[in-house]
């Protein structure tokens, strides 16, 4: 009965005449594309959408620092690049900037090259993966620079300890990348490589390290970002020697002599050393790998 | 006419499976994918394994290939048995992602022929490219796979198993996660590529039509475990066969073996 009812009130459709369109008959096809307008080009550039990010605030730094009229508590941007240029120029700045990255590439490279070890160890036997899996349980949550303590009273008021948190603060993020990444490799690209002749530690170099790239790339990345940020937080609590201590030390340094302006200097500088490395090196290596290979978007 | 070569082929197997039983752990149980299973194959050959999903038909391609071992029996390839993977044996997946993601299309085709030392580089390079020329992709031997179709990246597969001159090419259901009309076009160009090459191809598939299309000698597997069930000849039938007698014939005889399968498992469940 319901049925009836609805195919009563269900609407047939029309029925149509077939159709053939000749395709050379038709008219040119109107332009599918067209060209962007110079601002539409000029937006589609990372760089300067990010660019414009800055100078808006920039701006607001100096507006609101020149509304609060307050050099000891906020400074405005012209002092802050007065003082940054001072401090160039006549001051300290580059050699404290040279010590800190001096050290944090010990530490980087060390804590790398340990995390390959470990990784490799890992990879290769199956109590390697277990070391490894209950150590970065274990150490990835602590905190580097609470091992600061007990590295001074190991290895002594100087670049040694700074190492030592480095080390620490590179090494699990790192290695614990690198391993998901060689774990997460398709077992089909892993049978593919096989059957192409590769074996033990060619294995490893030509097939497993390209494609944990994203990972591992990702691994250096935020290793990068630990150390930097554990660096700096350790050498406010000393410098490596009153005469040659690093960035870090700059800024505390600064602080107690109420030189403001000088303090926002030396962030400026953390900021712009970061920036540095995370949008132009990190960054490069990304356009010529992994982006280049569609491994990532 | 193309058939002729297979029978030219010496008279000693290429490629001997002995009574093959392969098991596979997973989580919570032991598979058995094979039961004595054994063929030959002879050289220039297009040998299909073919059976429903479950017969056991990829595992044997990759004990074949090396990736594991049989529990019972011995697969021999030119009479030395197989122990590993080596590219002696070259592999054509099904999944896309069987090429290095960081090597250019000509970087793969290149790339097991460095790896083995095969030649030197100038001549692998020159090698690569002739490869690439045959399955027509000479203009994208500079493109990196993620911009190829996946017809395109199948084919670079091909050229790459096939760079390699492989005793024997395997081919674990290379066309099946292609579009129907992209699989056929590769059906014909597998066949066109073996007419000119030749090579001894061991194809695996679940479809019926593909069997008769790619294959000379076609062996019937019947599901869990696999097992041999026929071993069918369709070295007459070419791709201007699909729909004549013959053709539908031999096709409805081996849809006949692998549906008649269910109710004999049935029958022999029920007498024991």
């Amino acid at each position: 009965m319901a049925e009836t009812a609805q195919r009563i009130a269900r609407l047939e459709p029309p029925r149509r005449p077939e159709r053939m369109i000749e395709l050379d008959a038709m008219h040119a096809v109107g332009d599918a594309a067209r060209p962007l307008s110079p601002a539409e080009r000029l937006l589609q550039i990372t760089g300067v959408r990010r660019l414009i990010v800055v100078v808006v605030l920039c701006l607001l730094w100096q507006l609101y620092a020149m509304w609060l009229n307050n050099n000891l508590l906020f400074p405005t941007l012209g002092e802050t690049i007065e003082a940054l240029y001072d401090a160039v120029v006549n001051g300290p700045l580059v050699q404290r900037t040279l010590t800190s990255l001096q050290i944090l590439l010990m530490g980087y490279a060390l804590g790398l090259a340990i995390a390959g070890i470990f990784t490799t160890l890992a990879i290769t036997t199956r109590v390697g993966t277990d070391f490894l899996s209950t150590l970065t349980a274990m150490f990835n949550p602590l905190p580097a620079i609470a091992l600061l303590p007990l590295a001074l009273l190991w290895f002594g008021l100087g670049a040694k300890s700074l190492v030592f948190v480095i080390i620490h603060s590179v090494l699990w993020a790192v290695a614990l990348n690198t391993h998901s990444g060689f774990t997460s490799v398709s077992p089909t690209l892993r049978m593919a490589g096989q059957n192409c002749g590769l074996r033990g530690i060619s294995y490893v170099a030509f097939l497993l390290v390209p494609a944990a790239f994203p990972s591992i790339l990702t691994g250096l990345k935020i290793g990068w970002a630990f150390a930097w940020r554990t660096l700096i937080a350790a050498e406010l609590v000393f410098g490596v020697s009153s005469r040659s201590g690093g960035l870090g030390w700059f800024i505390f340094e600064n602080r107690n002599q109420l030189e403001i302006p000088s303090v926002f200097a030396g962030l400026l500088t953390v900021i712009m050393i970061g920036l540095v490395v995370e949008s132009v090196i990190f960054r490069s290596i990304e356009n010529v790998t992994i982006r280049r290979w569609g491994m990532q978007s | 006419m193309a058939a002729d070569i297979g029978i030219q082929a010496t008279n000693a197997p290429l490629l001997a499976v002995d009574n093959v039983t392969l098991q596979y752990k997973t989580e919570q149980h032991l598979v058995t994918a094979t039961w004595r299973v054994g063929f030959e194959v002879y050289e220039g050959e297009r040998f299909v394994v073919l059976g429903p999903s479950g017969c056991g038909k990829s595992t044997l391609l990759k004990a074949v290939a090396g990736f594991m071992a049989p529990v019972e029996g011995q697969i021999r390839l030119a009479g030395k048995p197989i122990d590993r993977p080596g590219s002696d044996r070259m592999m054509v997946f099904q999944e896309f992602d069987q090429l290095l993601p960081w090597k250019t299309v000509l970087g793969n085709v290149l790339f097991p022929l460095l790896v083995n030392r095969r030649m030197p580089k100038a001549e692998a390079t020159e090698h690569a490219r002739s490869l690439l020329a045959k399955v027509n992709l000479s203009r994208f031997e500079n493109i990196y796979p993620h911009m190829l179709s996946g017809g395109m990246k199948q084919r670079v597969a091909i050229a790459r198993a096939l760079a390699m001159e492989p005793k024997v090419l395997l081919m674990d259901e290379p066309f099946a996660a292609l579009d129907a009309l992209t699989r056929r076009k590769m059906q014909e160009e597998l066949r066109a590529l073996w007419d000119d090459v030749g090579f001894t191809v061991l194809f695996v598939t679940h479809s019926i039509e593909e069997a008769l299309l790619v294959g000379s000698r076609i062996l019937v597997l019947s599901p869990h475990p696999g097992r041999v069930k026929a071993e069918l000849n369709a070295d007459h039938l070419n791709f201007s066969d699909i729909g004549t007698p013959s053709f539908e014939k031999l096709h409805r005889r081996i849809h006949d073996l692998l549906f008649a399968d269910r109710i004999e498992t049935a029958l022999v469940t029920e007498t024991h």
